[in-house]
């Protein structure tokens, strides 16, 4: 149990690490919103789920209440996240930013 | 890019349909949420004004997902006028009590003298009540801010 809730929070902060990387490195706003939102929902639920199982090392009734109320958080997270990254997109659309091509590149 | 720009421009409201169904799907958990961090705020970190907060921020979701016309539709204006004074009586009326029936301003333990209890029953129920006073209105003082700031005051039309 302790090692997979070990691998899981380890591969938690993997997709946090790359979110971050995909953040300082993609040309604009878009693509930078294209790693954050992905890496960071998905990082979030691993690392949770994480915390969760480590929880629950030492069972009773009492810590698996608290792992219920961590996996609630997680469920919110997975359906919060996708739908703030669709709106914050949406608004830059309708605002008009422009996405980077390839003529950004050449200049 | 730019047909998907010029779809968007067209009808820059009506295709909210993500949007709508996730705060549908949410904003009675967040509510369900804010009900537990008041109840639970005597004993684990939360209370009233951040319960209250929470609260306050399912009608605010509402109102940007939606509009202003559906979160009056759910909570309106005299409600929320009756809650947030409601929320500031029951605040003073129980320290108010506590100082009528002999103790100080706020002092639960005299509570003791109207519904025997026991002195550290009503220290923690005493916090409970008030608590629940300062999240209503918490809640109702930040849904009504959001009201008059969104719509210019007039309640017509908001965000």
């Amino acid at each position: 149990m302790l090692w997979i809730a070990g691998f899981l929070i380890v591969a938690g902060l993997f997709f946090f690490a790359v979110g971050v990387l995909g953040i300082l490195r993609f040309p604009d706003f878009y693509t930078r919103l294209h790693a954050a939102g992905k890496c960071d929902s998905l990082a979030a639920v691993l690392v949770i789920a994480g915390v969760a199982l480590y929880n629950l090392t030492d069972y009773s009734l009492a810590n698996l209440l608290v792992s219920i109320k961590i996996m609630a958080i997680a469920v919110f997270v997975f359906v919060a996240s996708p739908t703030a990254t669709h709106a914050i997109t949406k608004a830059a659309l309708v605002i008009g930013v422009e996405p980077w091509t390839r003529k950004d590149r050449e200049q | 890019m730019k047909q998907l720009q010029e779809q968007v421009a067209r009808n820059p409201e009506g295709d909210n349909l993500i949007i709508r169904t996730a705060v549908r799907l949410l904003v009675p958990f967040i509510q369900l949420y804010g009900l537990y961090v008041i109840v639970h705020g005597h004993y684990s970190p939360g209370g009233g004004f951040q319960g209250g907060v929470v609260l306050g921020a399912s009608f605010i979701l509402l109102a940007l997902a939606y509009d202003l016309k559906t979160s009056l539709r759910f909570m309106s204006e005299r409600v929320n006028n009756l809650l947030s004074n409601l929320g500031a009586l029951i605040f003073i009326g129980i320290a108010l009590l506590c100082a009528l029936l002999g103790g100080l301003f706020l002092d639960y333990a005299a509570l003791e003298r109207l519904i025997p209890l026991g002195a550290e029953e009503w220290h923690s129920l005493g916090i409970f009540l008030v608590e629940l006073g300062v999240g209503l209105a918490v809640m109702s003082i930040m849904v009504s801010l959001f009201w008059d700031l969104a719509s210019g005051g007039d309640m017509e039309e908001g965000l």
